[in-house]
C-alpha cells in the first residue's frame, strides 16, 4: 500500500500536484525514517540548528509530526482539516508512522484514538468543526481516563447555515471538557506546538490529552515562514509505564477497556470518589503549568507590556492584532498585546499581571459568542479598573481587518459598542 | 471604589493552603488547585510546604512513630513482582515497615470496585478507601506503588473525610494532597525513610505501639480478632462450597 501511494503522483483538479515536494523512492524515504535518531526534548526545541522554510500550516503540522516519534493516527476527514491530516498519511507512506487509517466516522475516531492512548502507543487525531462536535463525547471522556494524546482542532464553522469557512466558536464547547487547549497563532506555532503538547502531555503528574488548535484556512491553507530544524531527529518515544494511571494489558486477555478502573460504570463508585476524579483531572491541568513555561515560554506573550491600552487574543486574531499595534506604532502609540497560547489552563495569574497597568482592554476575536472577552472578563473580575471592550469580533468565514481592530482602539468604548451592536445577539 | 480595591488586596493576598490531616468536610478542593506546588528532586512536601527530602522523610517518621494505628498501603506497582526493580522496591518497603512498631500492612492489590463490600482488615480500595481507615482507626500511613492518578483521587478522599496522617513516597512527581511527600522515590530513597524511622527513634521517641495506650489498643484489637476468627471459623462449613472454591469472574 505504501508503495502504490509513493508512485502515485497526486494532482487537484486544476492539475496542481498537492504534494509540497517531489515524492522520492520508496526505499530512500524508509531508510530516512529509519535513520532518525531520538534526541532530548530540549535539544529538538531549542538547540537545534534551524533552517527557515516557506510553508503552509498543514505542511508545518506535517514536519511536527514526522519528528515527534508518532506510533499511530486515526482521524476522518473534514475540511479544513483533510489536508492537514492528508500530509500526515504522506509520512505514514514515508515510514515515519507505525500505523494510520481513517475511522468510520469522528465517534468511532476518538474512540479508536482513545484505545491506541490507552494502550500506550504515542496516538494522534485531527477533526474540525462539525467533526469536533460529532466526537465531543468521547472527547470529553479521555481526560478522565487520563490518555495522553494529541488533537489537532482545524477550526471551522459549525453552526447553520452550514459553512466550512473560518470560524472557532467551536473552541468554547472545549473549553470545559478537561482537554488541555493551546491555541496557535501561525505556522510556526503549528510547527512548534504539537511537539511540545506530546511531551506536556505524556509528563507523568499531567497525562492528559492535548488539543492543538488553529484558525483554519487563515493558517492551514496559507504559507508562511517556519523555521525547521533537521528532520533526521526525533523525540524520545512514549514511556507508558511512567504516566498516572497503568496501561490497557493487551497481552493478558480479558483486557479491560476501562482499564481497571470504574470510569465507565458510575454506579460502582462513591459519588464522592467521582468528585475527587473530576478534581484530579483539573489538578493535573494545573500541573502543566510548569511544563507549559519551560517548553513553550509561558503562558502568555507579551508585547509592549505597561501600555494603557492592551489587545487580548489567540489565535490568528493575535497575527492581526499584531499588525494593528505596529500601525498604531506608526502613529506614535503604544498598544499592547498579550497572546494567549494556552486556553486550558487559562493564564489567570500571568493576564492580570499583563494588565496590571491597563486603562482599556479590547478583545477581538475569530466567533459570534466572544468566548474569550467572556475568559478575559472572568480572569480580570475584581483584579483591574480597566474598561473591557468585547470586541472586534468577526465570524461565519470572514476576515479581521487591522482597520477594524484600529478602529476599536481609537474610538471610544461606546462608539465600538455601536459598532458591534448589529453583528452582537 | 475604596471597597472594590479592599477585595483585590483580598484576592491578590491569599493565604497559604495548608494541608492538614482532616476531616477538611464535605468536598474540600484539590490542594493544587489552592496553589500547593510540586517539589523537584531533592524536595519533599510538608503540609504544602517544599521542604528538603531530609525534612520531609523526618516529617514522615515522626508521624509514623507518634499516630495511631501507622500502616502502610502497598500499591500494584510493589505488591506484583513485575520485574527485578519492583522486587527490590517491595523488600525496601518491608524494611520500612518493620522499623514502625505495630505497623499493618493493608495493600491496595488494584483499583477495581470490590463488590458486594470490601475486607477492611485486608484491602484498601480507591473507590471508598475511608472504609479502610475508619474500621483500623489508621491515623498514619504510607501510600507506595500506587499508580498517581489513583493516589491523588484516593487521597484527596482520605483528607476529607478522616483524620489520617497522609505520606506518600512516589516513584514519579509527588502529591500535592498528601501530608508528607517525597517525589522520585527507587529504592535508594525508600532506604532513607528506613533511615529517618531509625534516626527518629535514636533521638528518644517513643513509637506510639510501645506506650500505654498503644500497648492496650493492639491487644484489645488482638483479642476482638481473635474471636472474630473463631466466630467465622464456627460459621464457615454453612457457606463452605464459595468460600473454599472462591469466585471465579471470568465463569460465563
Amino acid at each position: 500500500m505504501a508503495e502504490g501511494l509513493q508512485t502515485e503522483v497526486k494532482t487537484n483538479p486544476q492539475g496542481d500536484v498537492i504534494t509540497a515536494t517531489e515524492a522520492p523512492k520508496a526505499k530512500e524515504k524508509e531508510n530516512k525514517a529509519a535513520k532518525q535518531r531520538v534526541v532530548t526534548p530540549e535539544y529538538l526545541f531549542f538547540e537545534a540548528p534551524r533552517t527557515k522554510t516557506f510553508i503552509t500550516g498543514s505542511e508545518a503540522a506535517k514536519e511536527a509530526i514526522r519528528r515527534a516519534n508518532v506510533d499511530i493516527a486515526i482521524s476522518y476527514p473534514i475540511t479544513p482539516q483533510s489536508e492537514t491530516m492528508q500530509q500526515v498519511g504522506y509520512l505514514y507512506a514515508e515510514g515515519y508512522l507505525k500505523d494510520y487509517y481513517r475511522g468510520e466516522e469522528e465517534y468511532g475516531v476518538m474512540s479508536a484514538v482513545a484505545g491506541a492512548s490507552r494502550a500506550g502507543v504515542r496516538a494522534l487525531t485531527a477533526t474540525a468543526g462539525p467533526g469536533l462536535m460529532r466526537g465531543m463525547e468521547v472527547i470529553t471522556s479521555w481526560p478522565g481516563g487520563r490518555m495522553p494524546l494529541l488533537l489537532l482542532v482545524v477550526c471551522r464553522v459549525i453552526n447553520a447555515p452550514l459553512a466550512i469557512q473560518p470560524d472557532n466558536v467551536e473552541l468554547s464547547y472545549l473549553l470545559n471538557s478537561g482537554v488541555i487547549v493551546f491555541h496557535a497563532e501561525n505556522q510556526q506555532d503549528f510547527y512548534d506546538f504539537p511537539l511540545k503538547a506530546y511531551m506536556i502531555s505524556e509528563k507523568c503528574e499531567v497525562t492528559l490529552p492535548v488539543a492543538v488548535a488553529v484558525d483554519g484556512f487563515f493558517v492551514t491553507h496559507a504559507r508562511g515562514w517556519v523555521e525547521l530544524p533537521p528532520d533526521d531527529i526525533k523525540l524520545p518515544p512514549r514511556e507508558c509505564y511512567h504516566e498516572a494511571v497503568p496501561m490497557m494489558d493487551n497481552e493478558n486477555p480479558p483486557a479491560r477497556l476501562s482499564r481497571d478502573a470504574p470510569i465507565q460504570k458510575s454506579n460502582f463508585i462513591s459519588y464522592q470518589m467521582h468528585a475527587s476524579w473530576q478534581q484530579e483531572i483539573w489538578a493535573a491541568q494545573d500541573r502543566a503549568r510548569p511544563w507549559i513555561k519551560k517548553y513553550m515560554g509561558g503562558l502568555i506573550e507579551v508585547v509592549n507590556p505597561g501600555a494603557e491600552t492592551m489587545i487580548v487574543a489567540s489565535g490568528s486574531a493575535v497575527s492581526q492584532s499584531r499588525e494593528a499595534v505596529r500601525q498604531a506604532g506608526e502613529k506614535g502609540d503604544t498598544i499592547g498585546l498579550v497572546k494567549i497560547r494556552s486556553l486550558r489552563p487559562f493564564p489567570t495569574q500571568e493576564l492580570i499581571e499583563a494588565c496590571r497597568h491597563a486603562k482599556r482592554i479590547i478583545v477581538p476575536e475569530f466567533n459570534c459568542v466572544g468566548w474569550m472577552a467572556k475568559e478575559v472578563r472572568s480572569a480580570l473580575f475584581g483584579q483591574t479598573k480597566a474598561e473591557i471592550v468585547p470586541g472586534p469580533r468577526v465570524f461565519g468565514g470572514m476576515s479581521m481587518p487591522t482597520e477594524l481592530i484600529l478602529e476599536y482602539l481609537y474610538k471610544t468604548p461606546n462608539e465600538a459598542r455601536m459598532t458591534t451592536k448589529p453583528l452582537t445577539v | 471604589m475604596k471597597g472594590s480595591l479592599l477585595s483585590m488586596a483580598t484576592a491578590t493576598v491569599s493565604p497559604r493552603y495548608q494541608v492538614l490531616p482532616g476531616p477538611e468536610g464535605l468536598l474540600p478542593p484539590s490542594a493544587c488547585a489552592m496553589g500547593v506546588e510540586l517539589p523537584q528532586d531533592g524536595e519533599g512536601l510538608v503540609e504544602g510546604v517544599i521542604v528538603s527530602e531530609d525534612k520531609a522523610f523526618k516529617a514522615a517518621a515522626r508521624a509514623l512513630l507518634t499516630r495511631r494505628n501507622p500502616t502502610l498501603f502497598p500499591g500494584p506497582l510493589v505488591v506484583w513482582g513485575w520485574n527485578k526493580h519492583t522486587e527490590e522496591k517491595a523488600s525496601m518497603v518491608l524494611e520500612i515497615a518493620a522499623e514502625i512498631p505495630g505497623v499493618k500492612i493493608i495493600p491496595m492489590p488494584d483499583y477495581r470496585p470490590i463488590y458486594p463490600k470490601i475486607d477492611p482488615e485486608a484491602v484498601i480500595n480507591p473507590c471508598h478507601p475511608n472504609l479502610t481507615i475508619w474500621h483500623n482507626k489508621i491515623e498514619a500511613c504510607i501510600f507506595v506503588g500506587v499508580h498517581c492518578h489513583f493516589a491523588n483521587v484516593t487521597l484527596k478522599m482520605v483528607r476529607a473525610g478522616t483524620n489520617c496522617y497522609t505520606i506518600a513516597l512516589c516513584a514519579e512527581a509527588g502529591h500535592e494532597d498528601a501530608m508528607a511527600s517525597v517525589p522520585r522515590c527507587g529504592t535508594e530513597k525508600l532506604h532513607k525513610m528506613v533511615e529517618a524511622l531509625r534516626q527518629v527513634k535514636k533521638e528518644g521517641l517513643t513509637p506510639w505501639a510501645l506506650t500505654a495506650d498503644g500497648k492496650r489498643e493492639l491487644a484489645a484489637e488482638r483479642e476482638q480478632k481473635k474471636k472474630q476468627r473463631e466466630a467465622i471459623a464456627a460459621s464457615a462449613p454453612q457457606f463452605a462450597h464459595e468460600l473454599v472454591a472462591g469466585l471465579d469472574e471470568n465463569e460465563e
